[in-house]
């Protein structure tokens, strides 16, 4: 049953519920789809990495690079330095790579506005300052507790323990995935969206498959009739299993699968040699004929919608 | 078979593909190099083509069937939307703009939170004084042991030499400086930060502090020291202290913005606040540096009382001239132009002359 569960991952590429759209301000909904937790979490990770790899960086320039001289003078220095990559590294990787720091730009995520706005500076600040009382403070609490208030009573251990968990997994309880930090800036954080034009499977269909012996290559035409029966939806889905990689173990039982619905639906009668060619031949007509009817306004979403 | 030729979607991707692969480029170039390496001809290109790209798709939504390249389009869509619509002024040129009006002008805005987080401070810094004069025994319980060897125990004599000790060249207090800069931002940072638990941290905060100052100047008032007290203190107090107390006014902005959010949703009222309260919060980190700045070099080589109180003066003086005047013609450039924003389309039309450039948004600056 390989072609049917292919054939089931076909149906949706993407989850609806983690899909934003918003409105940039020519007017045009451009939709987004929000970072996944783990994604986020890898990223701080990897930020985290870094910034600690270039403050063991600073400390060696100073100490082995300028020398130890004036000692307490470039303590004071290294300090200063401390604390500004603490507080300013994702500051200033967020306003100069458009909401992408190193971490994020690996994973590929990025802070966006909410509201399709530009990321202004101020944004940005917001919610990296909060990070510090988000996630420093939260692990402390969460793990340091004795440190802060050592023989702390029971209470309020529980109380700084609920606060780290309820700070730390914020981003988990709620359906935007929001850091408070987010929340005060009014940002998200989405996929970077991955740019790839295929050729379009119309274009293509002029040009055989490889595998098809030229004697036993047929085209197909279809009546309107046979193309008012499917939709939209049935026609996209049969995009994405064109389009899926033949190499798949399975790709020609779902083809030949889909063809012998499709055969029995339409009630094709002629003879089908080449499935393959049969599939794209129908998948150019009924898409041919669904955008000209989209063209007079009538969009038939699926095989249920009425006539 | 029905001519494949004749699908309009297909014409449509023929005709307008070439454009989309020229942004897609581009957009490559900015993602890898930055937008600063797009040459001048290609940064005039860039909205054009962004445009382009944007009517493709809403024209591919509603006459192609063809998902992949609706994807495709949203995706490069969304692709260059971030480099359109990034953060894009010049660094010096948002420096500018920060401090000569964004930040003066936040303040401003603020000044009834400043003005409840100056009246906390204090009320808690004269009660710590009243408390400390009748028993100089709370001093421990304000202050702790935190305050190096500066406690009732200590005699007048040394308490009068902590005030004008001088380490001249010793970079020791540069350190104690910068460690001490670093500690009161992280409080400040914090005082801003805990105004998402509804204030009370930052109300705490702000109290504390209040206790602290107020017990030692009852300390050394108690020791006749309070003039030169007060000439330690104000040279880098005034800064470090209002910028403690504008921390904590972002705090309590923050809290405003998410308790009492008034006729809008509390979300946005929140991202508003939060935005400006950060503003505010920068402005005080950068105080703090100079605070410590002071404290570590000029307060420890210069030891006349007259010439302390000076520079608490023009500090003084100085903080009040920036945040009360700096930047005010060009607030009353936004009030304008935000009225304008808020005129009917027909009074508008009317008086084109009137009407800013809608289009500005896009404008890629140099």
């Amino acid at each position: 049953m390989t072609s049917k569960l292919s054939l089931e991952s076909l149906r949706r590429t993407e989850d609806p519920k983690w899909i934003r759209e918003i409105i940039t301000p020519e007017g045009i909904p451009v939709r987004f789809t929000l970072a996944r937790a783990g994604d986020r979490a890898g990223a701080f990770l990897l930020d985290c990495l870094i910034q600690f790899g270039l403050l063991i960086a600073v400390w060696m320039a100073v100490f082995f690079g300028i020398g130890s001289a004036s000692g307490t003078w470039l303590t004071a220095i290294i300090v200063i330095l401390s604390f500004l990559l603490r507080h300013f590294y994702f500051v200033f990787f967020e306003v100069r790579w458009q909401g992408a720091t190193p971490g994020k730009r690996k994973v590929g995520i990025r802070v966006i506005d909410a509201r399709g706005g530009q990321l202004e500076t101020s944004a940005v600040l917001a919610r990296n300052l909060i990070r510090e009382l988000e996630v420093w403070t939260s692990l402390q609490f969460l793990l340091a507790r004795q440190l802060l208030w050592p023989n702390a009573p029971a209470w309020a251990s529980v109380i700084a323990a609920a606060w780290g968990v309820v700070f730390l997994f914020f981003p988990l309880f709620n359906k935007d995935r929001l850091r408070i930090g987010d929340m005060i800036a009014g940002t998200r954080v989405v996929l970077q969206p991955k740019v790839v034009l295929v050729p379009d499977l119309v274009d293509e269909a002029k040009a055989a498959p490889p595998w098809v012996n030229p004697l036993t290559a047929q085209t197909f035409t279809f009546t309107d009739e046979q193309l008012s029966i499917y939709g939209i939806y049935e026609l996209q889905v049969l995009e994405a299993l064109l389009r899926s990689d033949s190499a798949n173990v399975g790709h020609y039982d779902a083809l030949r699968t889909v063809c012998d619905k499709v055969r029995m639906k339409i009630r094709y009668e002629g003879e089908i040699r080449d499935v393959d060619r049969f599939l794209r031949d129908f998948y150019a007509a009924q898409r041919a004929h669904l955008e000209k009817k989209m063209v007079f306004g009538q969009r038939r979403e699926d095989k249920f919608a009425r006539k | 078979m029905q001519a494949p030729m004749q699908m309009r979607s297909l014409a449509f991707r023929r005709e307008r593909e070439a454009t989309w692969r020229e942004l897609e480029d581009l957009i490559a170039v900015a993602d890898k190099k930055g937008v600063q390496t797009l040459g001048a001809e290609s940064l005039t290109r860039l909205p054009h083509l962004y445009r382009a790209t944007l009517s493709s798709l809403s024209v591919a939504r509603s006459i192609s069937l063809d998902r992949a390249l609706v994807e495709y389009l949203e995706n490069l869509v969304g692709r260059a939307y971030f480099v359109v619509y990034g953060t894009r002024q010049r660094l010096w040129r948002q420096m500018k703009d920060f401090f000569g009006w964004k930040l003066p002008s936040t303040v401003r805005a603020a000044k009834w939170h400043f003005l409840i987080s100056l009246l906390l401070t204090a009320a808690a810094a004269i009660a710590a004084y009243k408390l400390t004069m009748s028993d100089m025994d709370y001093y421990y319980s304000f202050v702790g042991d935190m305050a190096q060897g500066r406690t009732p125990a200590s005699s007048t004599a040394e308490l009068h030499d902590g005030l004008y000790k001088t380490e001249s060249g010793s970079g020791m207090l540069a350190h104690f400086a910068a460690s001490l800069f670093s500690h009161n931002s992280r409080i400040a940072i914090l005082a801003f930060a805990t105004g998402f638990v509804a204030g009370l941290p930052t109300i705490f905060l702000l109290f504390y502090n209040g206790l602290v100052l107020g017990a030692f100047v009852a300390l050394y008032t108690s020791r006749g020291l309070g003039v030169d007290l007060w000439a330690w203190l104000l040279p880098h107090g005034v800064t470090e202290l209002s910028a403690v107390m504008l921390c904590g006014a972002a705090g309590l902005l923050l809290a405003h913005g998410l308790v009492f959010p008034g006729s809008r949703l509390r979300l946005d009222s929140l991202r508003e606040r939060g935005r400006a309260a950060s503003i505010i919060v920068i402005g005080g980190v950068l105080m703090l540096f100079i605070a410590g700045g002071i404290e570590g070099i000029f307060r420890q080589t210069v030891t006349s009382v007259p010439i302390r109180f000076a520079v608490a003066g023009t500090t003084a003086a100085w903080w009040i001239f920036y945040f009360g005047f700096v930047g005010r013609a060009r607030d009353r450039a936004e009030r304008e132009a935000a009225a304008l924003a808020a005129l009917p389309r027909r009074a508008k039309k009317l008086m084109p002359e009137l009407a800013p450039e809608t289009s500005g948004s896009l404008e890629v600056a140099r």
